[in-house]
């Protein structure tokens, strides 16, 4: 079964959102990952449409270097608008 | 930098689910503490902090061999657990009463062999092959609970081991949805979500049968005559006897002990007993209003431990059994392989099986 390649899921649920994981199997190809994901990850209705993703195919970022790589965020607060003071008089900002 | 998210073909990385979003604080500092404490390297003692600050440990993240190992054996024997499991249940398939419950029951079951997935799935993470895991169960070398390794006799069995069986195993799984390792606790939150339904089915069937004539009556007593014992076994050794608890408890993938978990399921079920009308076979057990807890006999732990050594009433059963269905779907796998191989335009190999 290690001979088959290993595929991550990809579900969007019934609301509109977009494709979420929801874990991986394994599935000697595309087609038939998808119909195992159905029966592994939708028995109750959790969604209208399937992605399979060869696991080894998603590039990810270290998890280790996490500080360096989100540090830019970290002091640019201006981007939230709870920064910025709102006169109370003024509606609709 | 960016980076192959999998390392290897068979270690998978993420898994069972971001479906269900899991608490997680911030990335607190990471505070270099005490020095040489236990003999502790400075590595562990970040990742020790890390899951003191309750974050989750991720499949890539720097995590001690110790934990790694432990949640290898933890998960695949849950999963191995899933997987048998299905075995006892599976012989009412074709004798349910009726075609609803016959429809529940294969329901149930296929939960199972999900359930099963998810934790090989989540076991993957940690660096261990499915193939290893799957030869480790059929070689006889895994472990899996005890309790799959009772007879199902009668069709209240059905009802006994979903209000009993699966009870027992919501009350163990609740708390480890909150356990440090994220593969494991999302698979965890995907489990319990399902298998409510699988308790709840069983406990309308000693409902019915308890309601029943006395023939009907008289057989979910006996079922719950048979598997009150081995479902309280279920929740392991006691604590006196749980060697590893404290360093589990440590790591946050042992959140309650044997103990504290076996009194919430008895206090939580007898209660239940009661309403059905059935009696739960201990004459010792009695509610006490003081504490709110019910006292409970002793358990037969040789009997518990063997079971475990393989002695139990169906332990070669289930595992010839399981192993003729791997053995009789090698053609299954076979065919698929050869499929795909074609539509890749590879060429064929001589043989396969």
């Amino acid at each position: 079964m290690d001979d088959w390649p290993l595929w991550e899921v990809f579900i969007r649920s019934q609301n509109g959102l977009a494709h979420k994981h929801a874990g991986s199997l394994h599935a000697p190809d595309a087609a038939l990952a998808v119909e195992n994901a159905r029966d592994v990850y939708t028995r109750r209705n959790e969604g209208v449409s399937i992605w399979v993703v060869r696991s080894i195919d998603i590039y990810a970022s270290d998890p280790g270097e996490k500080e360096e790589l989100f540090e830019p965020a970290k002091s640019k607060v201006y981007r939230h608008p709870t920064f910025y003071k709102v006169p109370k008089e003024v509606k609709h900002l | 930098m960016i980076q192959y998210l999998r390392q290897s073909r068979n270690s998978c990385i993420i898994t069972a689910g971001a479906f269900f979003p899991f608490f997680r604080s911030m990335y607190t500092q990471m505070v270099e503490v005490l020095g040489g404490q236990n003999g502790e390297t400075a590595q562990e003692r970040r990742f020790q902090a890390r899951i003191d600050a309750a974050e989750t440990i991720e499949a890539k993240d720097w995590m001690p061999e110790g934990y790694r190992k432990t949640l290898i054996r933890q998960i695949s024997q849950h999963a191995h657990s899933e997987i048998v499991g299905q075995l006892p249940e599976a012989n009412w398939i074709t004798r349910a009463p009726t075609l609803q419950r016959k429809a529940i029951l294969l329901a149930k079951v296929q939960d199972e062999a999900g359930h099963g997935l998810y934790l090989y799935g989540a076991a993957e993470t940690l660096g261990v092959s499915r193939s290893q895991l799957v030869d480790d169960l059929l070689a006889g070398k895994a472990k899996y609970s005890s309790i799959f390794n009772y007879p199902t006799l009668t069709w209240a069995d059905m009802g006994a081991i979903g209000w009993l069986v699966d009870g027992a195993a919501i009350m163990n799984q609740i708390p480890l949805c909150r356990c440090s390792y994220g593969p494991y606790a999302r698979a965890m939150i995907r489990i319990c979500k399902e298998e409510n339904f699988h308790q709840r089915q069983g406990f309308e069937i000693m409902t019915i049968l308890s309601r029943g004539t006395n023939a009907q009556r008289e057989m979910a007593q006996d079922a719950l005559n048979r598997w009150w014992w081995p479902s309280l076994m279920m929740f392991g050794p006691p604590d006196a006897e749980s060697p590893h608890t404290e360093q589990s408890k440590r790591w946050k993938i042992k959140l309650l002990t044997n103990d504290e978990l076996r009194q919430r399921f008895v206090d939580q079920t007898a209660p239940q007993a009661d309403y059905l009308g059935l009696q739960i076979p201990d004459p010792a057990l009695h509610g006490n209003a003081d504490t709110g807890h019910y006292k409970f006999g002793q358990i037969d732990w040789a009997e518990f431990y063997n079971v475990i050594k393989g002695n139990g009433p169906c332990n070669r059963e289930r595992l010839r059994v399981r192993k003729a269905a791997h053995d009789d779907g090698a053609w299954v796998r076979a065919a698929a392989s050869e499929y795909a191989r074609k539509r890749e335009g590879l060429p064929a190999l001589e043989q396969q099986i």
